[in-house]
Order: C-alpha cells, then sequence, then structure tokens
C-alpha cells in the first residue's frame, strides 16, 4: 500500500517547458507560411501590374464606358 | 409560471422568505392538482443524489434501516475483514442506489436529441416553405437577371479590383472571362 508520492510542485512549469516551444514554433511557421505564400505573390503581382499599366489608356476606356459624371463620352 | 416570478421576485426583496415562497408555493400546486399525489421534496435538507463527477452524496441512499439492517451497521463498525462478500454488497446498497457501472451505462439518450433535432429541423423547413410563399414581398429589381448582367458590366468599366481580383480575370482586348 505504500504508493509514491505523486508530483506536487512544478506542473504548469513542466506543460509550459513542453507547450511554449510548440506554440511559438507553429505561430512562427503559419506567419512565415502566409508570407510567403499570400504576401510575396501579392507584392509581386502589384509590381507586374503596374510595370506596363498605362493610366491615360485605362481612364480613356473608363470614360467611352460612360461610368464617369465628370466627363461624358466623347461621342456626347 | 406566474408563481416561478413571484418566487423570484420574493428572494429580490428579502433573502429570508425564499423558502417558504417556494414551499409554500408548491404545497399550493399540489393542492390544486387534487388528481395526482406529489411527493414534496425539501430541498433545505441534504439529498441524495447519482452523480459521476461527485463520489460521495450528502447523504446515504437509505434512511431507514430495518432491524437486520441496523445489526449490520453495528457489525460495519468493526474489522471489515469480518463481513462476508453478500454483507458487504448489502451495507454498498444501503448506503447507494446505482454503482459506477451502472450510472455509466449507455441510456441512447443521443438516439432522442438527434431524432428531436431533425423533427425541429424539418418542421422549420416547412414553416419557411410556407412563408415564402405567403409572407415574402415581390423580389427587389437589382435581382433580376438583366439588371445583374448591367451591373457585372458596369463593374468591368470601371475596373473594380484589375490587380488580383474581379477584372483581372476579364480580357479587355477578347471580351470574354480570362
Amino acid at each position: 500500500m505504500s504508493l509514491p508520492k505523486p508530483v506536487m510542485r512544478g506542473l504548469l512549469a513542466k506543460r509550459l517547458r513542453f507547450h511554449l516551444p510548440i506554440a511559438f514554433g507553429l505561430a512562427i511557421t503559419t506567419a512565415l507560411v502566409f508570407k510567403y505564400t499570400v504576401t510575396e505573390p501579392r507584392k509581386k503581382a502589384y509590381a507586374d501590374f503596374y510595370k506596363q499599366y498605362d493610366a491615360v489608356k485605362e481612364f480613356n476606356a473608363m470614360r467611352e464606358a460612360g461610368v464617369f459624371e465628370s466627363v461624358r463620352p466623347s461621342g456626347e | 409560471m406566474l408563481r416561478l416570478t413571484s418566487g423570484r421576485l420574493g428572494s429580490l426583496l428579502a433573502r429570508c422568505p425564499i423558502a417558504a415562497l417556494t414551499t409554500s408555493s408548491r404545497v399550493r400546486m399540489e393542492s390544486q392538482q387534487s388528481h395526482e399525489v406529489v411527493e414534496t421534496v425539501d430541498m433545505s435538507r441534504p439529498l441524495y443524489y447519482d452523480r459521476r463527477d461527485t463520489p460521495l452524496p450528502d447523504k446515504p441512499y437509505t434512511d431507514i434501516l430495518s432491524d437486520a439492517d441496523k445489526s449490520l451497521k453495528q457489525k460495519e463498525k468493526g474489522p471489515w475483514i469480518q463481513l462476508t462478500n453478500e454483507e458487504k454488497i448489502t451495507l454498498y446498497r444501503l448506503m447507494f442506489y446505482q454503482t459506477y457501472a451502472e450510472m455509466k451505462e449507455p441510456k441512447g439518450e443521443w438516439k432522442t436529441v438527434v431524432g428531436g433535432i431533425f423533427f425541429f429541423l424539418g418542421f422549420t423547413g416547412l414553416v419557411v416553405w410556407w412563408q415564402r410563399i405567403y409572407v415574402y414581398p415581390p423580389h427587389p429589381r437589382t435581382i433580376d437577371e438583366d439588371w445583374q448582367a448591367m451591373q457585372l458590366q458596369r463593374m468591368l468599366d470601371m475596373r473594380v479590383n484589375p490587380v488580383q481580383g474581379f477584372s483581372a480575370k476579364w480580357d479587355y482586348e477578347k471580351g470574354q472571362w480570362k
């Protein structure tokens, strides 16, 4: 009937020692994965879009379609 | 229902008359139900309960012991090695109503619960169907097919989200989706 005395102290420390590295690792991994799958492609997409962007051409196309109120299409 | 709320108002005003209000209301309820005999449970005294998370109830299951039980209880005060197995079981059943094994027995309650959920979901579906026919007003014109087409054309003309989103998927030279 002589059982060993159970562990009475340091329970939270033991749990943190196990779980905190995992938590931090998962958080950092999630951030890195998001950065390299979402934000970097997005930045590249925007850079490529504006390399070939002709603002005047786009404006004239929108004007002809009739979406502006300040300038009407050139026909009217 | 009204009697319950009057009991709660009583507890807000003064702490003492709670027991009097609730027990008296319960007694009143019983006297009005003359076709049923209901035992009043005095909740102000310790009660027996079978609970998996609380192993030792507030009082033993049997209070009123017969003479055989009383002599068994006297024998229990001595060394337990003298008790036979049947006596130990009798003592246990005096103290408790169900064993843990009996408490944990699966009762199949989940089938009732899931069945009830599906039944009420179905009933709600019928109610919604009736509402669609008799209650809903006519559609706003912005839901019509031709309005939606005009809306889509206007969004493309305005170059909505031209980098990665909506207009990026439209080929402006060919006039079709990429």
